[in-house]
């Protein structure tokens, strides 16, 4: 299922943030993932008011270096893979 | 990209053996604890943080039915205090509107309700109680809170042919996960296990039905499944391997990797109440008993499937070879494979009179 890039997507209930070991983590049911760099840019910017566009603009910014569209590529892959764990909700 | 951790290194309280139910695929142990050695709110409260210092991220409040224990908002408020991810696994009884408010105001993440069939009269004789009308009213209360709400099917052969009818429940819920968790069997189930086991061909049906079904709603409604291991080809990686991600607190203290651990003889199971959790966890004799490879027997020591499975599961080797460092007898590698495969051929050849018929249920009766 293809991403809506102008859509917005937010954590879905009982998905949030915490913290161990001075970690930042993504909490779920049944999985956890731990959140560093691109990750965790991604995971802050899912708040219901960044579109999938404005995502991908502001990593490919932050991370000037890397190829925009591997940035792209591998946001799109992250966000899906989310999707699929029903992490995300993507409101419009 | 972020690392996975595979599965949350997760703490299961076990917060009481009592229980309005009788689910006769209940997987507790055959000796239930009683209400009187259960471990205080306060001993609860210091276990989750000793939990969360030791790298926990996850509480799992289970039993019997935790909603049970009348301070389960303190418990809840406790493990949330201490930064664990807190996790309900409940028959939904006894709950109103206002204790799940309270639940979640307390800071509940996610609950997950367990069903026993799509119809009220399969579901109350599985559980040997009116609880079906009362599951399906904790849905609709469900859908006014922010909260993760998974349902929890369990499947066996009385109602592994009602599928499409759970998946229809769980699609009209608020249910962001649903998963069909073919019964295993331990304690309970074990006993009736003649009369739980699917037959192949219900099997085969319900696992093309529900492939199907994660297609179609890939993105709205997970779906998991997990095939009952007597007809796996490989074994389970049992809790992700004996100590490796799990710790499970039994309602009067004791640590155990695993729920059926106590099957095993010769353990010797640590208390909460005399040992810190990060201790037990590093270095209880029964918490080290199956760790690394040096306990495996042949094939496993020099299977290349040994770091995936971990050889199986310990418990069900103890219940069907004996020997809880045996190969798991549901692998396909294992030497006494045979064994499942007799069972599983007796039961399939069975005429259909015997098979489809209302059986003798052994019951779980409600421990004092």
């Amino acid at each position: 299922m293809a991403l809506d890039l102008n859509s917005l997507p937010r954590l879905a209930p009982g998905c949030r943030l915490g913290e161990n070991n001075q970690q930042r983590v993504l909490l779920m049911p049944e999985r956890a993932l731990r959140l560093l760099g691109p990750s965790l840019e991604i995971i802050e910017r899912c708040d219901g008011r960044h579109t999938v566009q404005q995502i991908i603009a502001d990593l490919q910014r932050i991370y000037s270096k890397a190829e925009p569209q591997k940035v792209e590529q591998d946001i799109l892959g992250y966000l899906a893979l989310l999707q699929k764990e029903r992490a995300l909700d993507f409101g419009s | 990209m972020a690392s996975t951790i595979s599965s949350p290194l997760a703490l299961i309280a076990e917060l009481t053996h009592r229980c309005p139910l009788h689910c006769v695929y209940c997987s507790n142990p055959l000796e239930l604890q009683s209400r009187a050695e259960e471990l205080t709110a306060e001993t609860w409260s210091r276990v989750f943080q000793e939990a969360a210092d030791a790298g926990v991220l996850q509480a799992d409040f289970t039993g019997g039915e935790p909603l049970t224990r009348t301070d389960i908002i303190d418990l809840v408020r406790a493990a949330r205090g201490a930064g664990l991810y807190v996790n309900l696994i409940t028959s939904g009884l006894p709950l109103d509107e206002a204790k799940l408010a309270a639940l979640v105001e307390a800071g509940l993440d996610h609950f997950q309700l367990s069903f026993q069939g799509a119809r009220e009269e399969i579901a109350n004789e599985i559980s040997g109680t009116r609880s079906h009308e009362q599951k399906l009213r904790v849905l609709q209360w469900l859908k006014r809170h922010r909260i993760a709400v998974t349902l929890n099917f369990v499947v066996h052969r009385r109602n592994i042919d009602q599928l499409e009818e759970m998946l229809a429940i769980a699609e009209s819920s608020c249910a962001t996960r649903v998963e069909f968790a073919n019964v295993q069997y331990y304690g309970w189930a074990f006993a009736n296990r003649e009369n739980l086991l699917p037959t192949r061909d219900q099997l085969d049906h319900s696992l093309e039905f529900l492939k199907r079904a994660q297609e179609r709603l890939q993105g709205k409604l997970r779906i998991e499944f997990v095939v009952p291991d007597y007809y796996a080809k490989y074994p389970k990686p049992c809790m992700g391997g004996w100590g490796r991600k799990l710790m499970l607190v039994t309602p009067s203290g004791e640590a155990l990797p695993c729920h059926a651990a106590k099957v095993i003889p010769g353990l010797v199971f640590e208390n909460v109440k005399d040992r810190s959790v990060r201790e037990i966890w590093k270095h209880s004799a029964a918490f080290q008993k199956f760790r690394g490879e040096s306990w495996m027997q042949e094939p496993c020591r020099t299977c290349d499937r040994r770091e995936q499975d971990f050889g199986g599961c310990r418990c069900q080797a103890l219940l069907l070879a004996g020997d809880a460092a045996a190969t798991d007898p549901v692998c396909s590698l294992a030497p006494l494979r045979p064994k499942v495969d007799a069972i599983l051929a007796g039961m399939n050849a069975a005429p259909p009179a015997q098979l489809f018929v209302k059986p003798a249920w052994l019951y779980r009766p409600n421990p004092t």
